[in-house]
C-alpha cells in the first residue's frame, strides 16, 4: 500500500489528519508518563551517593533531551519550508517553538531544584546548564523575531534563517561553554552529574523521554491546527468547517 | 570583485565619515560602559584586574551591537539597497564590503581604545597587547554575526531590542575566547589556543556570514 | 523499591521540597501549556465565526 505523503502537505488535507491523530498522541504520552512515573518511584533503587533527591532526573533529562530535539526538528521544518516554499512545513516549526521553549525551562528549573540539595547551589554555570540556558535565549529570538515580522511570508523565511543559523551555532557554543567552564573550575568535570546509571534509572529515563516525546507531538499538532485556521481562513475549507461546528 | 569590495568600502567610509558623530559615539559609549564597572564593583586593584577582560569584551559586545543598526539603515530608507539587491554584483560581495567598512568604523576603534582602558583596570602591559590582538580578531566576527542579525530585523520596529536579543547568544563563544585568551595570559597559559580558535571564528564567520545577510536581506526586502 | 511507608515516600528521605517542587512545576508548565492551547483555541473560533457571520451579512 503505498501512502502519498504530499497528498497531507497541504493544510485542508492535514487540519483534519492531524485532529485523529491528536488525541491518540495525548493518549500514548499518558501511558508511558504513568508507566515512567512507576518505574521512577517504585522501580529505581535508592542511590547510593545522592539518596532519593536523584529521582529528579526523570524529569530533568527527558526534558533536557526533548528542549534540542526540538530545537533541531523546528530548524529542520522551518529550513524545510525555506527550500521548498512549503506553507506547512514553516507552520509546523512555529508550532513547535513553544513546546521546545517550555521544556528548555522544565530542564533548566528541575536543574536547579536538583542542584541545590546535591550540589548545594541553585545554579553553578556548569556547561551543560549554561548551554540549555543559550538554548532558551536561541527559542526566545525565533519567537520574537516571527512575532515582530507582520508579513508571514517574510516571518517564516527570517524565522527559518534564524532557526538555522542556531542550529549551526548550537555545537559551538556547546563547546565553547564547556571550554570556558573547564578551565575556570581547574579539574575535568565529567560529562556526566548523575548517578551511576542502574538498568532501571536507564530505563525510567527512556520511557519518560518517549512520553514527553508523544507529548510534544499532540502539542505541536494542536497548535499547528491552530495556526492553520489563523492563515487560511479565508479559504473555503475553513469556511466550511466554522459552518459546521458553530 | 576585489575591485568591487574596495568600492564599496570607500562608499561606505565616505557616509560614516560624513556622519562622524554617529560613529564616535559608539566608541564613548564603549568608554562609558567599561568605566560603569568600578564604580559598581568598588576600585579595588586585584579584583579590578580580575574583571577586566570580561568587562572590556562585554562593553565591545554592546558597543558594537548597538552600532549594527547603521550597517543597513541608511541604505535601506533611501532606496539603494534595493538597487543593490537589484544589480547583477553578488550582493554577498556588496555585504562583505559593507561589513568591513563597518568593522573599520565601530569594531577597529574598540580593539585600538582597549589598552588604554585595560590600563586604568591595572593589566600589565603585555596582557594589553593580548587584549587588543583578542578584539582585533574577535570584533569582526561580531561584525559578520550582527549583519545577519541586522540583515532579519531589516524595518521591523522595536528593531534594535530585537537585534540584541537575537545576535547576543551568538556572540558568546566570541566573548569566551576572546575574553580567555586575556585571562589565560595574566595567569600564566599561553593565549595561542584561544586565539587560534578566534581565528577559526574569524574565517568561518568571513566565509558563511556575507551569504546569509544577503539571503537575509533578499528575504526582508521581497 | 520499597518505601516501607506513605510517609517515607512523601518526604523522600528529608528532600521532598525539592523533589516534589521539581514534580510540581513540571505539572505547572505543561497545565499551562495545555489551558494556553485550549484558550487560543476558542478564542480563534469565536473570532473567527464572527468573521463569517459579518462577512455574510454584508
Amino acid at each position: 500500500m503505498t501512502i502519498n505523503i504530499f497528498k497531507f502537505s497541504s493544510p485542508a488535507t492535514f487540519y483534519p489528519l492531524a485532529g485523529k491523530l491528536i488525541p491518540w498522541f495525548y493518549g500514548l504520552a499518558a501511558i508511558l508518563t504513568v508507566i515512567g512515573l512507576y518505574i521512577s518511584f517504585f522501580v529505581a533503587p535508592t542511590d547510593a551517593t545522592q539518596g532519593e533527591v536523584y529521582r529528579i532526573i526523570f524529569i530533568h533529562v527527558p526534558a533536557a533531551w526533548m528542549s534540542m530535539f526540538i530545537y533541531l526538528l523546528m530548524a529542520g521544518w522551518a529550513g524545510l519550508g525555506l527550500i521548498l516554499n512549503t506553507r506547512l512545513s514553516s507552520m509546523m516549526a512555529h508550532a513547535l517553538a513553544p513546546t521546545g521553549a517550555m521544556f528548555t525551562f522544565v530542564a533548566l528549573i528541575t536543574g536547579a531544584f536538583w542542584g541545590k540539595p546535591a550540589w548545594g547551589t541553585w545554579w553553578d554555570w556548569d556547561a551543560r546548564m549554561t548551554s540549555e540556558l543559550i538554548l532558551l535565549f536561541l527559542y526566545i529570538g525565533y519567537m520574537s523575531l516571527t512575532a515582530a515580522i507582520d508579513d508571514v511570508r517574510r516571518a517564516d523565511k527570517a524565522g527559518a534563517i534564524l532557526a538555522l543559523v542556531g542550529a549551526v551555532n548550537v555545537p559551538i557554543i556547546y563547546f565553547s561553554v564547556k571550554w570556558w567552564n573547564t578551565l575556570h573550575q581547574g579539574a575535568s568535570v565529567s560529562l556526566t552529574r548523575a548517578p551511576s546509571m542502574a538498568e532501571t534509572m536507564l530505563l525510567g529515563m527512556l520511557i519518560m523521554a518517549l512520553a514527553a516525546w508523544m507529548y510534544a507531538i499532540a502539542a505541536a499538532l494542536s497548535r499547528v491546527r491552530l495556526i492553520m485556521l489563523e492563515r487560511e481562513k479565508s479559504s473555503a475549507w475553513v469556511q466550511a468547517l466554522l459552518e459546521q461546528k458553530p | 570583485m576585489g575591485k568591487l569590495i574596495a568600492t564599496v568600502i570607500r562608499r561606505d567610509l565616505l557616509l560614516a565619515y560624513r556622519r562622524r558623530a554617529d560613529v564616535l559615539t559608539t566608541l564613548f559609549f564603549f568608554v562609558i560602559v567599561v568605566s560603569l564597572f568600578p564604580l559598581g564593583v568598588g576600585p579595588e586593584m586585584k579584583t579590578l584586574r580580575l574583571i577586566a577582560p570580561g568587562v572590556v569584551w562585554v562593553a565591545a559586545l554592546l558597543a558594537s551591537m548597538l552600532s549594527l543598526q547603521r550597517l543597513f539603515a541608511a541604505d535601506y530608507q533611501d532606496g539603494t539597497l534595493e538597487q543593490m539587491l537589484l544589480a547583477p554584483q553578488p550582493l554577498a560581495a556588496i555585504v562583505l564590503g559593507k561589513i568591513v567598512a563597518h568593522w573599520m568604523v565601530s569594531g577597529l576603534p574598540l580593539a585600538l581604545m582597549a589598552p588604554l582602558l585595560g590600563l586604568q583596570f591595572n593589566l600589565p602591559p603585555a596582557a594589553l597587547g593580548v587584549l587588543f590582538l583578542a578584539l582585533l580578531l574577535g570584533t569582526p566576527v561580531l561584525s559578520l554575526i550582527g549583519a545577519i542579525g541586522a540583515a532579519l530585523t531589516l524595518g521591523l520596529r522595536g528593531g534594535g531590542v530585537l537585534l540584541s536579543l537575537l545576535v547576543l547568544p551568538l556572540y558568546i563563544p566570541a566573548l569566551i575566547f576572546g575574553a580567555g585568551a586575556v585571562e589565560a595570559y595574566v595567569v600564566g597559559v599561553s593565549p595561542e589556543g584561544h586565539l587560534s580558535l578566534l581565528g577559526a571564528l574569524l574565517i568561518f564567520s568571513g566565509l558563511a556570514a556575507p551569504w546569509v545577510t544577503a539571503l537575509a536581506l533578499r528575504i526582508a526586502m521581497e | 523499591m520499597n518505601w516501607g511507608s506513605w510517609s517515607n515516600f512523601f518526604t523522600m528521605g528529608g528532600r521532598g521540597f525539592y523533589v516534589w517542587g521539581a514534580y510540581l512545576i513540571t505539572l505547572a508548565c505543561i497545565i499551562a501549556e495545555l489551558g494556553m492551547l485550549a484558550r487560543h483555541k476558542r478564542t480563534l473560533r469565536t473570532r473567527l465565526t464572527q468573521m463569517l457571520r459579518l462577512s455574510k451579512q454584508g
